[in-house]
């Protein structure tokens, strides 16, 4: 709720401040002459500064929360205690006799080994005691451990700090809360603060060392770029078959009415089937290995080249196809000069799609079943536990994704110049 | 013997829904090698129809169409159409759309970039050789257009509202090109249009055409198409008998409307 809350705010002010110095520079371009702008799309640029700015306060309010070492100290979110807590129990033996002792609780970070810090039991029939626990854990303390009076002999734990409570009940204290359990132990909940525990959310830079650390020595006995190659090279093996087999069948649907009627229901049928509905059937088949990954990456491109290609047919103006006939073109020749760069632009969009439904497919089906790639190191990395892995893969799945993206858009801009130029 | 003989034409589009328009009825002319007609008429009268049957792109319900003694049955290369806009190909650069014809003949490159290279000069677009047909203007695309189909050498050229999307300035000076090519190269034209102005300056015959059935409602022969070769086009219209079949013509025109409107008011 409060990183939102701030994340909410720092949009507003970012805006507000960008908006005050832009009004200050009253750029003179075109757009800024427009009168319209609220509903005019095409004035609606993005703006470069919020965009920094968006990307920046992801990292920032990450650091905060998790007490990243890149932030300023006084940056960040309160973190969780660290150090010496104290507080008093009082116990209450059955006749009614009172005697208070002093808990001290060493609260240490999960990753440091510490003793039990020594203390003396002191006078009375309840003694002190000495305990520790790691940030964000918690920590039963059998008080009545070293009490000359025990729980068995009738002793309760009737107040902390003196103020009574009872058990089920809470009482902060300095550096936490104690609560009584069911059966009347103290219970002792060092402050958590507002940072997230690296458990759940790393800092960024754990994650880059993490990176570091796993580019250098590999996981699961294969190397970073190894996971992340494998990953790409089913995209791209799934991929490449799928558009094969796809856009000749989408051409032909586009040719001829045997054609389509043969393939069309089969198509429109297997379009809206998730290819991630198909990876038990395909393990079913063809096992968990490479095979079985290809086939399925090459269903997942297979009806989206073939739509494309099909579309990419239908779409040619018929003054087009007219023209060429009546400049003596034959029907190859009307394929290959009219109907094939025509339909081009249509095709490479559909390959972006495709690229993109066969990266989400290879990961998930390698969060299902893999010995090697991007999706397995989550997999594993999560049954361990390793948030730092876990979300580095994350990203970089993200990051080859988007790349692949851009690489499809750059050949597109370099190969069908005359997309919509129709 | 010699011509685009159009006889007996109909033409019946047979609706999904049952019924069926006449798009044409027993239209029949004559042209002989080197004529220049145009045609004129409402909207939906057929005229595209017809032209498309004369391309080879649709086959007729009824009559034929003989060209230079024999049948036409499908596109060929002796009949080019120029189409309204849109019908270039943008994935080639001008010179590439100019050389389609030729290269699809198998023409050897040598004589092929000497056809396109006097095209273009023709057309006057030799500075744009090799831009993207994309970035020229409506007008020059026509132009390009009308040197692609040239470019071909066909017997007959067929233009389906060339000049339809060009602005007032720019379709003078085309007309000014049609006319010059025209006499040129003694091609057989027919050009379709809706302006009647155009019609009376690019037509030696002029065919008017009345709707439903599509059939040929009156036909004349003018001069001024011959007057208007690499002459002022304006000093043209200026002529007393120019203004005379305008007015002749643009109030046949309105009274056809006029009876489409009232038949499907009377309808409704
Ligand atoms: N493929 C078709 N199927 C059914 N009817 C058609 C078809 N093509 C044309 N028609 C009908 O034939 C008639 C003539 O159409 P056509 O396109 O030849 O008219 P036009 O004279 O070229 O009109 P415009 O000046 O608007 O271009 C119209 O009534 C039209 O509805
Ligand atoms: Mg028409």
């Amino acid at each position: 709720m409060i990183p939102f809350a701030l994340y909410v705010a720092i949009f507003a002010i970012a805006f507000i401040v960008a908006s005050q110095i832009a009004k200050r520079r009253a750029l003179q371009d075109y757009t800024s002459l427009k009168t319209v702008t609220f509903g005019d799309e095409s004035a609606v640029r993005p703006n470069r500064a919020a965009g920094v700015v968006s990307i920046l306060t992801i990292f920032l309010l990450w650091g905060m929360f998790t007490g990243s070492a890149l932030l300023p100290g006084f940056l960040h979110a309160p973190g969780p205690f660290e150090g010496t807590a104290r507080f008093t129990y009082t116990a209450q033996a059955e006749d009614g006799r009172r005697d208070d002792a002093a808990v001290t609780v060493l609260v240490h970070k999960r990753e440091v080994e510490v003793d039990a810090p020594e203390v003396t039991p002191g006078d009375g029939f309840a003694k002190d005691d000495g305990v520790k626990v790691a940030q964000w854990r918690n920590v039963l303390i059998a008080v009545d451990k070293n009490d000359d009076i025990r729980k068995r002999d009738g002793a309760q734990v009737v107040a902390i700090d003196g103020q009574p409570i009872s058990p089920g009940a809470s009482v902060k204290v300095d550096g936490g809360t104690v609560s009584l359990s069911d059966k009347g132990t103290p219970n002792f909940q060092p402050a958590n603060g507002w940072q997230m525990e690296p458990l759940y959310l790393p800092a960024p830079e754990a994650v880059w060392t993490r990176m570091l650390k796993i580019a250098d020595e590999g996981f699961r006995n294969t190397s970073l770029l190894g996971h992340l190659g494998w990953s790409l090279f089913r995209v791209v093996a799934g991929f490449v078959c799928g558009a094969i087999i796809g856009i000749p069948l989408g051409y032909a649907m586009g040719l001829s009415n045997w054609f389509r009627g043969w393939f069309d229901p089969i198509v429109e049928f297997m379009r809206p089937v998730p290819p991630l509905a198909l990876i038990p059937l395909v393990i079913i088949w063809a096992g968990i290995g490479e095979v079985g990954k290809i086939i399925l990456l090459f269903l997942a491109a297979l009806w989206i080249m073939a739509i494309a290609a099909r579309s990419g047919v239908s779409g040619v103006k018929i003054s087009k196809v007219h023209a060429a006939y009546s400049l003596g073109a034959s029907k190859w020749q009307i394929m290959r000069y009219v109907i094939i760069p025509n339909s081009l632009p249509e095709i490479f969009t559909g390959a972006r799609v495709a690229m993109g439904v066969c990266w989400g497919t290879v990961v998930a089906a390698e969060l299902v079943a893999a010995e090697k790639g991007a999706g397995m190191m989550i997999m594993v990395a999560s049954k361990f536990q390793n948030t730092d892995i876990v979300i580095m893969g994350i990203v970089l799945i993200g990051i080859i994704g988007f790349g692949i993206d851009m690489l499809m858009r750059y050949a597109e801009r370099l190969l069908v110049p005359w997309k919509g130029k129709g | 013997m010699t011509g685009l003989s159009i006889d007996n034409l109909s033409m019946r589009f047979d609706l999904p829904g049952g019924g069926a328009v006449q798009a044409l009825q027993n239209v029949s002319v004559d042209l002989k090698a080197g004529e220049l007609m145009s045609v004129l008429g409402p909207s939906g009268c057929g005229k595209t129809t017809l032209l498309n049957i004369v391309a080879g792109f649709l086959a007729p319900t009824g009559g034929k169409l003989v060209l230079n003694g024999h049948q036409v049955t499908g596109p060929d290369a002796e009949r080019g159409m120029v189409f309204q806009q849109g019908a270039l190909f943008e994935w080639m650069s001008v010179r590439e759309n100019v050389g389609f014809g030729p290269s699809m003949k198998g023409m050897p490159t040598a004589e092929k970039s000497q056809v396109v290279d006097h095209l273009l000069e023709v057309v006057g677009l030799q500075d744009f050789k090799e831009k993207a047909v994309y970035e020229l203007s409506g007008g020059m695309q026509q132009r390009v257009a009308l040197a692609r189909c040239l470019a071909n050498d066909p017997d007959v050229i067929l233009m389906d509202e060339p000049l339809g999307a060009l602005d007032a300035l720019t379709r003078e000076k085309m007309q000014s090109l049609v006319l010059k090519l025209w006499k040129e190269t003694g091609k057989t034209i027919i050009l379709i249009t809706h302006s009647v102005e155009e019609a009376l300056l690019l037509g030696e015959r002029l065919i008017v055409m009345a709707p439903r059935p599509g059939r040929i409602h009156k036909e004349y022969r003018l001069p001024f198409a011959e007057m208007g070769v690499n002459a002022d086009l304006r000093e043209v219209k200026k002529h007393p008998e120019f203004a005379e079949r305008r007015e002749e013509i643009l109030g046949m025109i309105w009274d056809m409307e006029e009876e489409i409107m009232g038949r499907t008011e009377g309808a409704a």
